[in-house]
């Protein structure tokens, strides 16, 4: 089976991206392929401890924990997260916050990289 | 595995999204990710600046005077420091009315010995087809 890279940088609230970004990982880990998700930008805010679900908005929490379970990483940019006031102590159990150096290495071994635009 | 292509391509403007900074700092970021790879390995960038991207290495920005935050240019400057090659765009510069004496083309007065290279958009397509990966800005 094959390796994912998927370079996240939308906005949490705002665009469907992050949504489409998570239904292609539990695609392909559905699949069998291992996936590895950097957080950047504004899509730092995605992994915050603490977020309230409202109906006006995607909330994707519980399908993104539920990944980290079936084996997906996920790294958040450390420059990115605290530039937004989100702290070491923010970050939920199974994450780990990284310098972008983490996303340019992880290139190098993975099959496939796909990168989803911010703003 | 040994050295991986990775083609940075910028298509926005400055300062108006994150994005352009955020491809800059990543590229630069290529000169410490050997912490996480295995001996023999290492992450080639490339800078390419295309469509309204061309906008972002247009020379003497005053951005910390007027916003109080690093220029992208500083930030190019820098790429060029590490040896990280910077593309720009001839066909969008053209379309722009921008000429190269209005571009950053190095960064002597950082100490960089590498140049900004003026490109046709023919060339960055030849390098889109031959790096491993590609990433949009």
């Amino acid at each position: 089976m094959g390796e994912l890279t998927i370079g996240s940088f939308p906005s949490l609230v705002g665009s469907m991206s992050l949504d489409f970004t998570f239904r292609l990982a539990e695609a392909a880990i559905g699949k069998g392929h291992k996936v590895n998700l950097w957080l950047s930008g504004n899509s730092v805010m995605m992994s915050k401890k603490g977020q309230k679900a409202f109906k006006d908005y995607s909330h994707l929490e519980k399908r993104m924990k539920e990944l980290i379970a079936k084996g997906m990483e996920i790294t958040v940019c450390e420059a990115c997260a605290e530039a937004r006031g989100y702290h070491k102590e923010d970050t939920p159990e199974g994450m780990k916050r990284a310098s972008m150096d983490w996303y340019l290495a992880k290139t190098v071994k993975t099959d496939k990289l796909l990168h989803i635009g911010g703003e | 595995m040994g050295a991986v292509k990775l083609l940075f391509v910028v298509q926005r403007p400055p300062y108006k999204s994150e994005n352009p900074r955020l491809a800059l700092t990543h590229a630069i970021s290529s000169q410490t990710a050997e912490i996480y790879m295995d001996d023999g390995d290492s992450v080639v960038p490339i800078l390419a600046f295309v469509g309204d991207g061309v906008l972002n290495a247009v020379k003497n920005q005053q951005a910390m005077k007027l916003y109080g935050v690093t220029s992208t240019e500083s930030h190019i400057k820098n790429s060029l420091l590490v040896d990280v090659p910077v593309w720009i765009c001839k066909e969008d510069m053209e379309r722009l009315g921008l000429k190269e004496d209005q571009m950053i083309t190095d960064a002597e007065d950082l100490g960089g010995e590498l140049k900004t290279k003026f490109v046709s958009f023919a060339e960055i397509q030849k390098e889109m087809e031959s790096v491993k990966h590609l990433l949009f800005f």
